[in-house]
């Protein structure tokens, strides 16, 4: 459980790619005098590459690779689809504005206002006119972590309740810098360094939640909170049950899990499956700055306790989002890629595994719609369902391992309420039931690789 | 001589509570009663062999406090009329309460695991009828009597007890659950050491109201009580919150009910150093030992720290040498504890010892004590009453308090949430 030594930048995976590696402008920035944090500037966020072949043996500088040689503007961001309605979907495909995630769901019936108080047509269509020079465009560039913080800040001051707790959160800003700077605005009362004892100040937490605070609780790596399990099942999701609602646990737990790149057996672990059965409890994972940022608003104002998932390897992401204040729903998922032929549900990092396939699959002719899921618990069978109805076939992409994991809940939610719709068995890819190994061929094999989603693909739609 | 109970605690010297917690900058200590005044054995040996038959340690040494001798000589009381009838119908509250639940329990109204808090009376109702309405109490699953000490009425906890929806838990917690917002009872935790870090959060939220959002008090801080026994002082969080409350010197007071068991595992044949009280000083906090069978003693120490705590001067950690008169649990056979300790302490009755003490120092007349048992009778037989004619939990009470915000039941196919489906208020529907 030491606290992890390697340098703060989250490492880069090699990642054997289907596709020639399509070459990324890489931009270093120097963080502070020891930290360099590698940023990856995506072009085309849904079509981004997981990562390039940098290995950082040691902190020399990494040679600048050239700019993309396809033919993109390079002003050209997507950062999400915009399903302002059905006939406008095309325009979200290869659309050039900037595309704000509508929760209003205005086709097929859905309650209208989720409620969610979302900018939604307006800034889609200042976008579309303002299409002049990168600096004159709406919104900010920034990266996950950098939007996480954004978040967690915008809610601190809206609200002098809202605090952090957690194990180097304070002077040395999270382990992922995630609370970087917070200590020094707020104070060390209300961005509070823990000692090492993740089941006693998680309780604390909980503590404080239940008189009146709103605690945003961070585990340095997921995986630590396997010693605040007892907390975490029976206070944090629970207790308000068995206080017959007389106490609220508003609390947010959030952290950095999934596998990173050799880190090793114990900080490769995906909780999401162990805490999916803990009734009171809502989970969800980001995986875009846009998202992370909204995830991180709303689970910090909802009454509930709510588990954010975060991913070691996508914390260099960089995405522009807007300037406007923006909440998104904890219990909505989120259209990546309509198609026709399969849905395909991923979530976190799998995501891009799902993205990097689809580009293949799409040379090959298949036309897949790739949902992220983000709400692990409850999931969105709403969106979920439509896509089916429309596919009848379905994969489902995750990084947890087979045996209960998150696939596996899903399979069966989709069996209860779908069954009728499937034209073919539901596939499921996950990690195989395996200690993440050290070494990196081994690891790479126990994860879902693009080649492998390609496959399932195929034999789905055969 | 008992057989085999707890050690003698012969401290042959020791810095005492003032010094070892003296550390610059923070205010001297005010303990009327430096921890070593309680040490100082009433029995003339001073080392303890532990081949040798040993005694707990005795109210003797409270009272051989030579600082104390004076307040409770005949002459003049240690408390008011009032304050000691108050404490008198506490203490009898929770006896009869308890006594009711094991007969309600041998007749098949009330199930599952019961623990009772009979012989340990002194510690709820030393502390607890010192603290304020906004004050917070954390227990664990014997957590009857601190329920009732801090004012939940008697009907809604032998309602929640009975499974009923007017219990104060609605039925949905039972007797290791019971909670009260509008008393500040931040719940009976089922699992050992659950509870401490749940207190030392509400202490945390006490000095964090106080410093960044400026929520002052006249009184000062609003103080946090967290009661667990011996065997809880083996377990992880306890170490981990006294840490982080005496590093943030927060407004909490870890009381240590020390009934000598731990279901069947003599605290000595678990613990290395016995002497928890010791454990205070290495956190840097006061450590105080009192006799748990004499709520006078209690109450004076709980005043010392509840004080402490109020000023912000932080935790103290308050060692009670008490004893359950029943098994851990109405399901536990109680074979191992030898009848003579069991004696040694019957003999201590917290509630018999207070009666003599109220009578001695001319207080209150027999009579009036005789009625202050009677009405306490009545209320605990009302509450009965009230439990057995309430309702049990209908069916749409089910899905109800899952979530704060039932959103958490999350979108069905139908693209609306599933708590705005009918079935979902009948608690019917499936989620």
């Amino acid at each position: 459980m030491e606290k992890s030594s390697y340098p703060l930048t989250s490492d880069i995976t090699r990642l054997r790619c289907a596709t020639p590696p399509r070459k990324l402008r890489l931009l270093l920035s120097l963080k502070s005098t020891l930290s360099l944090t590698l940023c990856i500037l995506p072009f085309d966020l849904a079509d981004y590459q997981i990562s390039q072949t940098i290995t950082m043996a040691s902190l020399q500088m990494a040679a600048l690779l050239s700019a993309p040689s396809t033919p993109v503007a390079s002003d050209r961001v997507r950062v999400g689809s915009l399903r302002l309605s059905a006939s406008s979907s095309s325009a979200s495909r290869n659309g050039c504005a900037l595309v704000v995630r509508s929760e209003a769901k205005v086709s097929g019936g859905g309650v209208s206002a989720r409620g969610a108080n979302l900018v939604t047509h307006v800034v889609a269509e200042k976008a579309a006119a303002a299409a002049t020079s990168a600096d004159s465009k709406p919104g900010h560039e920034l990266l996950l972590f950098e939007a996480l913080r954004e978040g967690l800040d915008e809610e601190m001051e809206r609200d002098p309740t809202v605090c952090v707790m957690g194990e180097d959160v304070g002077h040395y800003g999270g382990s992922y810098k995630v609370t970087k700077g917070l200590a020094t605005k707020y104070g060390d009362l209300r961005v509070l360094d823990t000692p090492i004892a993740e089941n006693s100040f998680t309780g604390m937490g909980i503590g404080s939640a239940m008189t009146g605070l709103r605690p945003v609780v961070e585990g340095m790596n997921m995986g630590f909170l396997l010693l605040a399990y007892n907390q975490i099942s029976n206070n944090c999701g629970m207790l308000h049950y068995t206080s017959g609602g007389q106490f609220k646990i508003p609390i947010v737990i959030r952290g950095p899990g999934g596998v990173g790149r050799q880190l090793g057996a114990e900080h490769s672990q995906r909780l999401e499956s162990y805490f999916q059965s803990i009734p009171g409890l809502q989970m969800v994972a980001c995986s875009t700055p846009y998202n992370a940022k909204g995830l991180m608003k709303a689970a910090i104002r909802s009454e509930n306790p709510v588990v954010l998932f975060e991913h070691v390897l996508l914390y260099n992401l960089k995405e522009r989002i807007p300037d406007e204040e923006y909440v998104l729903s904890l219990e909505e998922a989120e259209m990546v890629r309509p198609g026709e032929h399969v849905t395909i549900l991923t979530y976190s990092r799998m995501r891009y595994h799902v993205m990097q396939a689809a580009k293949t699959l799409v040379n090959k002719g298949y036309d897949p719609e790739v949902i992220d899921i983000r709400s692990l618990k409850p999931f969105d069978l709403y969106t979920i369902g439509n896509s089916i109805k429309k596919t009848h076939r379905v994969l489902i992409v995750e990084e947890c391992m087979r045996t209960g994991g998150i696939g596996a809940s899903l399979r069966s939610a989709i069996i209860d309420n779908f069954w009728d719709y499937l034209d073919a068995p539901i596939l499921c890819l996950s990690s195989q039931d395996v200690p993440t190994p050290y070494a990196g061929t081994l690891e790479n094999w126990t994860v879902v690789q693009p080649e492998q989603i390609v496959a399932a693909v195929e034999q789905l739609c055969k | 001589m008992a057989a085999f109970s707890a050690v003698k605690i012969p401290p042959p010297q020791f810095t005492t509570v003032r010094s070892s917690s003296q550390r610059p900058g923070s205010s001297p200590v005010h303990f009327v009663h430096s921890s070593s005044a309680f040490n100082s054995i009433s029995f003339g040996s001073a080392k303890s062999v532990r081949s040798r038959p040993l005694f707990a340690v005795t109210s003797g040494v409270v009272s051989s406090d030579k600082t104390k001798a004076a307040s409770s000589s005949a002459s003049n009381p240690a408390v008011t009329r009032e304050v000691a009838l108050e404490l008198y119908e506490d203490m009898i509250l929770g006896r009869a309460f308890e006594d009711m639940c094991a007969q309600m329990y041998y007749r098949g109204k009330m199930f599952g695991f019961v623990h009772l808090y009979n012989g340990q009376e002194a510690v709820s109702t030393g502390f607890i009828k010192l603290l304020n309405q906004s004050d917070k109490v954390v227990s664990t699953y014997r957590d009857h009597v601190h329920a009732l000490s801090k004012g939940v009425p008697s009907r809604e906890v032998m309602a929640e007890l009975f499974g009923k929806t007017t219990g104060c838990c609605r039925g949905q917690g039972g007797s290791m659950h019971m909670f009260s917002a509008a008393h500040n009872l931040l719940g009976g935790f089922a699992f050992i050491g659950e509870g401490i870090p749940v207190a030392t959060g509400a202490a945390f939220s006490a000095k964090y109201h106080h410093e960044v959002l400026k929520q002052s008090k006249p009184e000062g801080l609003d103080v946090t009580l967290a009661f667990f026994g011996d065997g809880t002082c083996n377990n992880g969080q306890f170490f981990e919150c006294l840490n982080m409350a005496q590093l943030w010197k927060l407004p909490i007071i870890f009381v240590v009910e020390n009934n000598l068991w731990a279901i069947g595992m003599s605290h000595l044949r678990a613990t290395s150093d016995p002497e928890i009280w010791k454990k205070g000083p290495a956190f840097g906090m006061p450590g105080v030992h009192v006799d748990g069978m004499d709520v006078l003693k209690v109450r004076e120490v709980a005043q010392e720290a509840i004080a402490r705590a109020r000023r912000g001067d932080g935790p103290t950690l308050v060692e009670c040498e008490t004893y359950r008169f029943r098994g851990h649990s109405l399901a536990d056979p109680d074979e191992l504890r030898k009848p003579d300790e069991k004696d040694h302490y019957s003999a201590r009755d917290p509630i018999i010892a207070l009666k003599k003490y109220i009578i001695e120092h001319g207080l209150a007349s027999e009579s009036e004590l005789k009625s202050i048992d009677k009405k306490i009778d009545d209320v605990v037989e009302d509450a009965v009453e009230f439990a057995d004619s309430s309702p049990l939990p209908p069916r749409s009470q089910l899905l109800e308090n899952v979530f704060a915000d039932p959103k958490g039941f999350g979108i069905g196919p139908d693209g609306k949430y599933r708590c705005e489906d009918p079935l979902f208020t009948q608690g019917t529907a499936q989620v």
